[in-house]
């Protein structure tokens, strides 16, 4: 009895001012079920019930800190409450995004031929006929899908020599001089530059050299590589440094050379990441839209020649099918088509990003460590 | 004869050494012409606009009059959007960095990277068909409620389509920049300085208050810069999104536009001094986002030693 009350007391004097372990769920279901009752006076909707639950949640939990607690606990659960706050409206757009895009892009989508025709030939009175009398929505995605591939096979083309040789300079040959320090700095500057600029400069160049309205799918080209060369550098030049000094070291040891123990040595050791990080350049510039609107022009038909006439391409093609339906009185047909083509893009997108991952995974050096 | 093998092979090593130290550097010079070139081009374009008599440019007074009520369309439209993004960014970043479970942290970077990944046309698609029609309910809100104010100055718009919601798309599109570099900041606050503070029985947010914020400032401007320079650029989110017109003060009204977004609604069918024109006002947007992004880079080398943002 006399050594048992001491213990408790003690026991009770430490966990004095602290709110139990299970106050947050107490208050979070007080909250939504208040927040629920509110939203019942004034209207049902999920967004604006977890919205009120989640204020309800704050001030509940903060006030109970504050009284129980003390001022320095409660400022403490509010900026926990505020920060993990902050990380789910961070999701909502994203969720939101993703969830518009599969709602409206998979009627796209499914419909026959969407992904095998072009829109040559589509007028405004098809998609009228379709809307009167319900029948499918003509025309599809198959040329825009074509030219992002063309443009965005012949950007990587251009950049990944130029980014990847680059970053070899840095790392092997640059030595911290000067000239390394520029392109460092003017490669970080790049990968600021907006991409409606770098589509107005490669409109530029081709204008000077080519002649006045030159705008095919090679002139998109150029522009992405502005976009893709400094994003390719970096990856690169991050891996590349990775690469154990002792590899390098064992190499010349044994009497190789320099470009050799870089192209027998180096590089495959870092081959993983570089095609990892060309990959993840690949992605980003593929949904970039600007710069192509104003160097390849629109088209409805199939285009094989990057080097001559106007082309499509995805990012373009939701852009024009939105902006400027098909038939400008009746603007769904347009609109699921765009949708239908965003959905295409997101995947494929999605793909090059998980391949990335993947491509990381599979290749990396087995011998490493 | 031995030696001679020797050296002749040795020869025939020095030679691909030369061609290929010298293809490095000709590549990396190839970027600085590049970006030389864009600067030059975009010169040689613009100066028709800018020697033109002012009667001929859009709008009939000089290119000035032409470009600065566009110029400010976008500072304002990126003003807002990081207004909106800064803090949310930090406190996502904070979460991956310092409140979410280790083993979840970088799953969870991943799902931010994702907001990243998203095509700009499909943002500016969500923003128009989505967005735009949700929010202007809250738009009539503000302008019978706080419609003495300049900038929720009535009518509302009734689409939703204003510089308010091209501002909201355009945060979430700089939301994953600011968060992932200010995230390898706080993760490179020293563990001694964050054990001290909670030694000395500091609570978590004090924590960060002392240790992990002081650290992460120069990085956390950088980080913002560079957001900055993103939404100064960004076309497609304010071309799909925004029904333009002339400057005005209220955000909710349809009306401003945006350098990017007045290129690419009027590049593809404009001709002669017209494209001069977009190509000057391509060149202006060109100047601002080079001098934002080379503020940025420069606090980050400043910072370098201390920073894994570089």
């Amino acid at each position: 009895m006399t050594v048992t009350a001491p213990v408790a007391r003690k026991r009770s004097a430490l966990t004095k001012g602290q709110l139990p372990a299970f106050a947050p769920y107490i208050v979070l279901a007080v909250a939504l079920v208040l927040g629920a009752a509110i939203l019942a006076l004034i209207g049902f909707n999920a967004f604006g019930w977890g919205l009120v639950s989640a204020i309800l949640f704050t001030i509940g939990l903060v006030g109970w800190s504050a009284a129980v607690e003390g001022g320095r606990k409660a400022s403490d659960k509010l900026a926990t409450c505020l920060i993990v706050g902050s990380f789910l409206v961070a999701l909502l757009p994203l969720v939101s995004v993703i969830w518009t895009v599969l709602v409206n892009g998979i009627p796209g989508i499914i419909t026959p031929g969407f992904l095998t025709t072009s829109m040559n030939g589509v007028t405004g009175a098809f998609d009228n006929k379709s809307v009167e009398e319900g029948t499918k929505v003509l025309g599809g995605v198959y040329h825009a899908l074509l030219g992002t591939v063309q443009i965005t096979l012949l950007a990587t083309v251009i950049s990944v020599p130029v980014g990847l040789l680059t970053a070899i300079y840095l790392v092997e040959y640059g030595n911290d001089r000067v000239l390394a320090r520029a392109i460092t700095f003017f490669v970080d500057v790049m990968t600021g530059i907006p991409s409606i600029v770098a589509g107005l400069f490669a409109a530029a160049f081709f204008f000077v050299v080519v002649g006045p309205g030159t705008k095919t799918g090679a002139v998109a080209a150029v522009a992405l590589s502005v976009l893709m060369i400094p994003v390719v550098v970096r990856s690169s030049e991050e891996m590349l440094k990775i690469v154990p000094n002792e590899l390098r070291e064992a190499a010349y040891a044994l009497g190789v050379r320099k470009w050799r123990a870089i192209l027998k040595v180096v590089i495959p050791t870092a081959i993983s990441g570089i095609a990892s990080g060309v990959t993840l350049a690949i992605a980003r510039v593929i949904g970039e839209t600007a710069p192509i609107l104003v160097t390849a022009g629109f088209a409805t038909s199939i285009n094989n020649n990057v080097f001559g006439g106007w082309m499509a391409s995805l990012p373009t093609f939701i852009y024009t099918q939105i902006l400027n339906p098909t038939s400008p009185s009746n603007p769904d047909p347009s609109s699921q088509r765009a949708w239908g083509a965003a959905l295409v893009l997101i995947i494929l997108v999605m793909l090059l990003n998980l391949g990335a991952r993947l491509i990381a995974r599979i290749f990396a050096p087995k011998a490493g460590r | 004869m031995t030696t001679n093998s020797l050296t002749t092979s040795q020869g025939a090593g020095r030679a691909g050494d030369k061609v290929f130290s010298g293809a490095t550097l000709a590549a990396g010079c190839l970027i600085l012409v590049v970006l030389f070139g864009v600067a030059l081009f975009l010169v040689v374009q613009a100066i028709p606009a800018l020697v033109a008599p002012p009667a001929d440019i859009q709008g009939g007074h000089g290119f000035f009059a032409y470009i600065w009520p566009i110029v400010l369309g976008t500072l304002i439209a990126a003003v807002i959007a990081l207004v909106i993004a800064t803090p949310i960014a930090i406190g996502v970043a904070l979460f991956i960095s310092h409140y979410a479970p280790r083993r979840l942290a970088s799953g969870l970077g991943y799902v931010v990277d994702l907001l990243a990944a998203i095509p700009s046309v499909v943002y500016g698609a969500w923003g128009a068909a989505f967005l735009a029609p949700q929010i202007s309910p809250a738009y009539g809100w503000l302008a019978s409620n706080l419609g003495w104010l300049p900038i929720f100055q009535g009518p509302a718009s009734a689409t939703g389509k204003t510089i308010l919601t091209a501002s909201i798309v355009l945060s979430v599109m700089v939301l994953p920049i600011i968060t992932s570099l200010s995230r390898e900041i706080f993760l490179q606050t020293p563990k001694l300085h964050e054990e001290a503070a909670l030694a000395l029985g500091a609570t978590r947010w004090e924590m960060i208050k002392m240790a992990v914020l002081p650290f992460g400032r120069p990085g956390i401007v950088s980080a913002i810069m560079l957001g900055l320079g993103r939404a100064l650029g960004e076309t497609m989110a304010v071309a799909l999104v925004l029904s333009s017109g002339v400057l005005t003060a209220s955000l909710i009204q349809s009306g401003n536009q945006t350098i990017a977004a007045e290129i690419a609604l009027n590049f593809p069918e404009a001709s002669g001094l017209k494209v001069s024109t977009l190509i000057a006002a391509g060149l202006v947007l060109f100047v601002i986002t080079l001098g934002v992004n080379m503020i940025a880079r420069w606090i980050i080398t400043k910072h370098k030693e201390f920073s894994g943002a570089n």
